[in-house]
């Protein structure tokens, strides 16, 4: 199941990575649980967790923001699949700097990619979802953890 | 041959950049600093990366590690095996100490954390090619 403090490793996470890749702080808001279906922006970013913990991690942005985060990254190919690669990389990355924290046995996949569609958040006992918000620079993009 | 320095040239050496992402490959080209590093390709994943390496056989190596058909563990285990003195730097997000170590093991040279900064990239570049 995840815990409330286990949190943590992913907020430090998506701090970390706007605060670096993007040189500019996002400021995140407290996780809360998610009921329902998860609500996504126009890109996600989908990693799947193996291992010792079981689960899926998604970043899903607007690609409002995704093309500012590019700029800030000196890009200037804003095509889909560039959106696409982004948010694949941010979702890869907070995913694995987490291994920090939880090991070598938080196995994560290489990420996949959704345009719009809602991710599938697998049905395990035990499993527990998160959303973390994200606002940086008036956008807002979402984590969502769902471990068991 | 890059402009001689204490009256030795220096080789201008071949940088491979592998990284299933095509974003952080652009990165990676476009932020290293060296002019004595000359990019001869880049790929997608580790069987790629062989065969790259079988065509243009470079000095230095930009590795990713979770990439898709061969991972980058295994590739720099391969790459060791057939030229021992190529010099790879790992360019991860896994920030556990034990994969750190493995790819060390299997015949790295450095490792980069994702996310960097440029400065970052280049001083772990410099210290490969020391």
């Amino acid at each position: 199941m995840l815990y409330e403090q286990e949190l943590k490793t992913f907020v430090e996470g998506t701090t970390n990575f706007f605060e670096v890749a993007a040189q500019q702080p996002a400021s995140i808001g407290s996780p809360y649980l998610m009921e329902g279906s998860p609500a996504v922006h126009e890109y996600t970013g989908v990693i799947k967790i193996s291992g010792k913990r079981e689960g899926v991690v998604y970043f899903t942005a607007p690609k409002a923001m995704l093309t500012v985060l590019l700029m800030k990254m000196q890009e200037n190919d804003f095509s889909h699949e560039t959106m696409r690669d982004l948010v694949g990389e941010v979702a890869n990355t907070i995913s694995g700097n987490a291994r920090r924290d939880f090991g070598r046995d938080f196995v994560i996949s290489v990420p996949s990619v959704l345009s719009g569609e809602k991710p599938e958040i697998p049905q395990k006992p035990g499993l527990r979802s998160f959303i973390i918000p994200i606002n940086w620079r008036s956008h807002s993009a979402k984590l969502i953890v769902s471990l068991t | 041959m890059s402009t001689p320095i204490n009256g030795k040239a220096r080789r201008t050496l071949k940088l491979m950049i592998v990284d299933d992402s095509n974003l952080m490959r652009r990165r990676i080209e476009r932020s290293q600093q060296f002019e004595d590093l000359q990019l001869v390709g880049t790929a997608a994943d580790g069987v790629e990366a062989l065969e790259l390496f079988r065509r243009t056989d470079p000095d230095v190596v930009t590795m990713d590690i979770t990439m898709p058909h061969m991972d980058g563990i295994e590739c720099i285990a391969r790459l060791v095996a057939m030229k021992p003195a190529i010099r790879i730097l790992v360019v991860s997000a896994l920030a556990d100490k034990a994969t750190a170590v493995e790819a060390m093991e299997r015949g790295a040279n450095g490792f980069l954390n994702k996310p960097f900064t440029d400065r970052q990239l280049n001083e772990a570049i410099a210290e490969l090619m020391r």
